[in-house]
């Protein structure tokens, strides 16, 4: 029983990555990579470290993706206030 | 002894079964809206049943099955909750089109005509 | 008997858990991915305490009880980024 839960989670695990590589949309990426996380934690737990699995949940699923969206928002915000700068500047030249 | 484990054997099964209602309808469901609704209801209370019927086949941990009862049943809504609210303020619909409603359909095409103004001023 | 009964409840809990990957791959949006990663944990924490049963183990429910508590901050991180950025 064990032994079939741990092969359809390293299946799912394995689709998972592939799939947090071709998703377009970068915050469903990390949401992807979160799940890929959350399966690795239960394959942790079917091979009997109970202490690695509570480190991956805490480290790989919280963690991780809040460092991941916190990066991904402040790379929004420096991209907006550039576009916002080069259209002043281009505003100016033009008159 | 063996009558309970027997009995929490079925009330787990029975939670497995909400939890597979759950993954249908995430399944099948034609909205994020709909998706949220089922997917969060379903869950809590298969989780539910399942935790019962484990702390069923071993009373002696009726304690930290407790305590995870409890936690999800807090924590279940309130995210769906968070979750719904940003959909909401990002400005996404929910699905009204085949409504057979009247009512529904009145309020369809007031939103509409808002749409096509504030896309008018935008 | 109650084994094979806590079996087949841990195959059809198995079977919703992969059912919901579905639409953590082709989910068209953001929240619908968010939505399957709340219901996965669910069920995760689900097929956790099903492990431990199994097992005999009671340290695993310590497992589910902090993967509850954590991966419930990854849902509110995620709706607060959609709400406003993080």
């Amino acid at each position: 029983m064990s032994m079939t839960i741990l092969i359809v989670m390293g299946v799912l695990m394995l689709s998972g990555g592939i799939a947090a590589l071709y998703i377009k949309d970068t915050v469903s990426a990390i949401v992807a990579a979160g799940v890929v996380s959350l399966l690795a934690s239960v394959i942790f737990l079917i091979v009997g470290a109970p202490d690695v699995a509570m480190t991956e949940a805490a480290i790989g699923s919280a963690l991780t993706t809040v460092v991941f969206l916190f990066a991904w928002s402040r790379i929004k915000e420096a991209e907006k206030e550039k576009d916002t700068l080069e259209s002043d500047s281009a505003e100016e030249g033009g008159e | 002894m063996e009558i309970l484990a027997i009995i929490g054997a079925f009330v787990s099964l029975a939670g497995s079964l909400f939890l597979l209602l759950a993954a249908i309808g995430i399944f099948r469901m034609p909205d994020t809206y709909n998706r949220m609704q089922t997917g969060t209801k379903a869950t809590t209370l298969g989780s539910l049943l399942f935790f019962v019927g484990i702390g069923m086949a071993n009373p002696s941990w009726w304690g930290k099955l407790l305590a995870l009862t409890i936690f999800i049943f807090i924590t279940n809504p309130l995210s769906s909750h968070v979750l719904a609210r940003a959909l909401h303020f990002i400005g996404k619909s929910p699905l009204l089109k085949g409504s057979k409603d009247p009512d529904v359909r009145d309020d369809l095409e007031a939103v509409e005509s808002l749409e096509t103004k504030e896309g008018d001023l935008v | 008997m109650a084994d094979i009964i806590f079996n087949i409840a841990a195959v059809i809990a198995l079977a919703a858990f992969v059912i919901t990957f579905y639409r953590i791959i082709v989910g068209p949006e953001l929240g619908d991915r968010v939505v399957a990663l709340d219901a996965m944990t669910i069920m995760a924490l689900s097929g956790i305490t099903f492990l431990a049963h199994l097992l005999g183990r009671i340290i695993y429910l310590d497992v589910a009880l902090v993967y509850g508590l954590i991966s419930f901050l990854g849902v509110i991180a995620v709706a607060r980024y959609m709400e406003r950025g993080l």
